[in-house]
């Protein structure tokens, strides 16, 4: 057993740098002094760090050198291997340490975050193709298409454990895999039949911009992962269907298209391999249904953007009666790292199941919000707390919505919850495409799974009875819960109606749409109950279930509440205390803001 | 442009990575305003625009001035990443045209760190 271990990087932009002839210098060094049973020397890929390359990295100790020469070697070894002195002159340590203000890995919103399909955000520029080539940009496009075939791509991806990151985490290899052996079975009977790859940028959950900002910071990531996939299933056209609410997102991704068409990147005979690949951007009008696969095909096609029965699947008939494939933005961004880095690399990151990480926009009352990219496995806690620094104004946690208005709730008591498919799944959320929203003490659950319903409700396509009535009826009876005319069998016969919802809806949008109904009446039963049978709403958002009143013990009859309420429903005279009429009361709140005693109060 | 060739990549690779890492070449310094949907919402393209202007009036010739995508804490845009030949890089918070004239004069010319606006130094973790 070696004593430490050598870590040095070998990536290209190290190489480049002379990483290898240090390795060299690091080994006769290391033999010269006899140190060959005490230290191994390891090769490792990129770190991040690599512009201060060669770098080596000396473990258990962490201890990182940057900048190596030559000539510094003998001196590294003798000092730091052989009397275990590390070199405080080339280390990077003592470069940041100089600086006056924090390192960025010792701040907790960037600490746990690990960056894959967000590998160039804020390092790049997004609108150079140059830029996107100098940080192993489409050299995983040059691997697959020179040194491995269509076969080996979709198994490496196979062997990654990559899962959609749209929403349902069908396995992407699996899905190329069905794919490709449609597009073999097709061209034999027609060898000019087409086959096409999608990426669904159509991001409608509200409060998500995970796909919006992968286009907008790095373009070049999708082009390429596209292209690797194509090659893989057989494919010379691809869409990009991005929403028409991102402008700039399209404009980034046209210019990208631009370039690497003049670098005959796209096109035909893409470097000098034969390969010829194609990609058009299609824009979206925006619906929330045009991101189910079905529809967004036929939105595509300019026909009524309408799920329909699947199968047939789009492997086996997609747009324009083709074999298709479609993959999400994140997807598509990961799968040039794959191929770069290999799928067992890709496979230690994450759980058993899970593997990767997952972008997540972490929004509502957080204190951080932004978009975070974190390793599967992470718990919400760790989320929610260590990045996203925590709920505003000391309030407490209630719960966390994940995957959007398909997707579900998690109390705060289950904050230990590991993010992975399949835990969320059993605590009533999904995953999703990564939506995150933190709701605070001040939260209505009743309120807020109405503002989910309402939203799929306007975004149904009516197509099926049971989604288009259902989420209707679901709201009228979340309404009457909401004003206090809610009854005591509302909530089996609303567990009931979901059910239905779910069971006879043909596309994800109906069955999923009674999730945000189904996980609060699991998690926070309670709380309907307060609504319908103590007429209580214990957030106090429900207006009809709020009473304002002046408690007379500490009203001193200054007459403030009575000049400043709008709707002059407080009455009393100079000194004397003062009383609110329900009838009249518009549960405007300002009585309690106003009142310097504290003597206006809601329960 | 000619059509690449797989070994035209590392030639572009090499080319701009000198340029990106301030190794080799005339910049000592690269500016880089984040500037995605939420950057530019939170007003980097005024902050992106002062930069410009302080760059120009100084008439720094070595220094670079580029764009990039958002930095992932939206609620701190808007932001820029200042790096000096052989320093770490420097994420900048919360930016105004004011503070960004302010962070060429002492950081960019003087080389010193505007604490006040600075969030941290270094790069974040990649793969
Ligand atoms: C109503 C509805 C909306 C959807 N919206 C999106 C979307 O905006 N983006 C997306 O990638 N997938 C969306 N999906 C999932 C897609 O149908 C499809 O499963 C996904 O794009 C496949 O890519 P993946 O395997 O890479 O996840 C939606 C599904 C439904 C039912």
């Amino acid at each position: 057993m070696q004593r430490l271990h050598a870590l040095i990087c070998t990536c290209t932009n190290c190489i480049s740098n002379g990483a290898l002839k240090i390795k060299n210098a690091l080994e006769a060094e290391i033999v010269k002094n006899s140190l060959e049973n005490d230290i191994l020397v390891v090769q490792t890929g990129a770190s991040g760090l690599c512009v201060k390359g060669p770098i080596l990295t000396v473990q258990p100790e962490g201890i990182f050198y940057q900048y190596l020469k030559e000539k510094d070697i003998p001196n590294l070894v003798q000092e730091h291997f052989l009397k275990g002195r590390p070199v405080k002159s080339l280390m990077y340590v003592s470069e940041v340490e100089k600086i006056p203000i924090p390192k960025i890995n010792d701040i907790p919103f960037f600490k746990d975050q690990r960056l894959i399909a967000l590998r160039n955000r804020g390092v790049i520029d997004p609108e150079s193709i140059d830029e996107y080539i100098a940080n192993d940009g489409y050299k995983a496009l040059v691997k697959a298409l020179t040194k491995m075939s269509p076969e080996e791509v979709i198994k490496e991806i196979d062997a990654s454990g990559l899962r959609g990151r749209g929403g349902a985490g069908f396995p992407t290899g699996k899905k190329w895999q069905i794919c490709r052996a449609q597009v073999l079975k097709r061209k034999s009977s027609d060898p000019s039949a087409s086959a096409y790859v999608i990426c669904n940028a159509d991001e409608g959950d509200p409060g998500a911009f995970m796909d919006r900002s992968i286009v907008e910071a790095d373009p070049h990531s999708i082009i390429e992962g596209m292209s690797i996939g194509a090659y893989a299933m057989g494919a010379t056209e691809g869409y990009i269907y991005l929403r028409i609410e991102y402008p700039l997102a399209i404009e980034r991704m046209k210019k990208a298209l631009k370039q690497a068409k003049e670098y005959g990147l796209l096109g035909e005979n893409i470097l000098d391999t034969g390969f010829n690949f194609e990609i058009k951007i299609f824009e979206g009008a925006g619906a929330f249904v045009c991101g189910e696969e079905t529809s967004l095909i036929h939105s595509i096609e300019s026909k009524v953007p309408e799920p329909t029965q699947k199968p047939p699947f789009p492997a086996e008939s997609g747009l324009w009666g083709f074999p298709t494939n479609i993959n999400n933005v994140e997807t598509w961004a990961n799968v040039a790292m794959i191929i770069n880095w290999s799928a067992v690399w890709f496979s230690k990151i994450g759980t058993e199941t899970s593997r990767g990480t997952k972008v997540f926009s972490l929004a509502g009352n957080v204190n951080n919000a932004g978009l975070v990219e974190v390793p599967m496995g992470i718990t919400l806690r760790e989320i929610i707390y260590d990045i996203g620094a925590g709920i505003p104004n000391n309030k407490k946690l209630k719960a966390v919505q994940t995957g959007g208005p398909s997707g579900g709730f998690i109390p705060a008591r289950l904050l230990h919850l590991p993010v992975d498919y399949e835990r969320l799944k059993e605590a009533g959320a999904i995953m999703g495409s990564g939506g995150m929203v933190v709701m605070d003490e001040d939260t209505c659950i009743v309120d807020i799974a109405k503002f989910f319903l309402h939203f799929t409700s306007d975004e149904s396509c009516g197509k099926c009875s049971t989604c288009r009535e259902g989420a209707a009826t679901l709201i009228e009876i979340l309404d009457n819960i909401s004003n206090g005319e809610g009854k005591e069998d509302d909530l089996a016969f609303l567990e009931e109606l979901c059910l239905a919802v779910k069971d006879a809806s043909m596309c994800g949008l109906g069955q999923t749409l009674p999730n945000p109904v189904l996980s609060t009446l699991r998690h926070f039963r309670d709380e309907y109950i307060d609504h319908i049978k103590h007429k209580k709403c214990p957030a106090g958002v429900c207006k009809a279930l709020v009473r304002y009143s002046i408690n007379r013990d500490k009203c001193t009859g200054c007459t403030l509440c009575a000049r400043e309420c709008p709707a002059k429903a407080i009455s009393g005279t100079v000194k004397s205390p003062h009383q609110i009429d329900l009838h009249k009361c518009t549960r405007c709140g300002i009585c309690v803001k106003v009142c310097k005693v504290g003597a206006a109060y809601s329960e | 442009m000619a059509k690449l060739k797989p070994e035209d990549l590392e030639r572009i690779a090499q080319k701009m990575k000198k340029l990106i890492n301030l190794r080799e070449g005339e910049a000592r310094a690269r500016v880089i305003v984040h500037m995605g949907t939420c950057g530019i919402a939170a007003g980097a393209r005024a902050v992106m625009t002062a930069f410009m202007e302080e760059v120009e009036k100084k008439d720094l010739k070595d220094v670079i001035l580029t764009a990039s995508s958002c930095a992932g804490f939206c609620s701190r845009e808007p932001m820029a990443t200042i790096e000096l030949v052989n320093e770490p890089a420097v994420k900048y918070v919360d930016l105004t045209p004011e503070k960004a004239k302010e962070i060429i004069e002492k950081h960019v010319i003087g080389g010193n760190i505007v604490k006040e606006y600075a969030l941290a130094a270094g790069s974040e973790r990649v793969l």
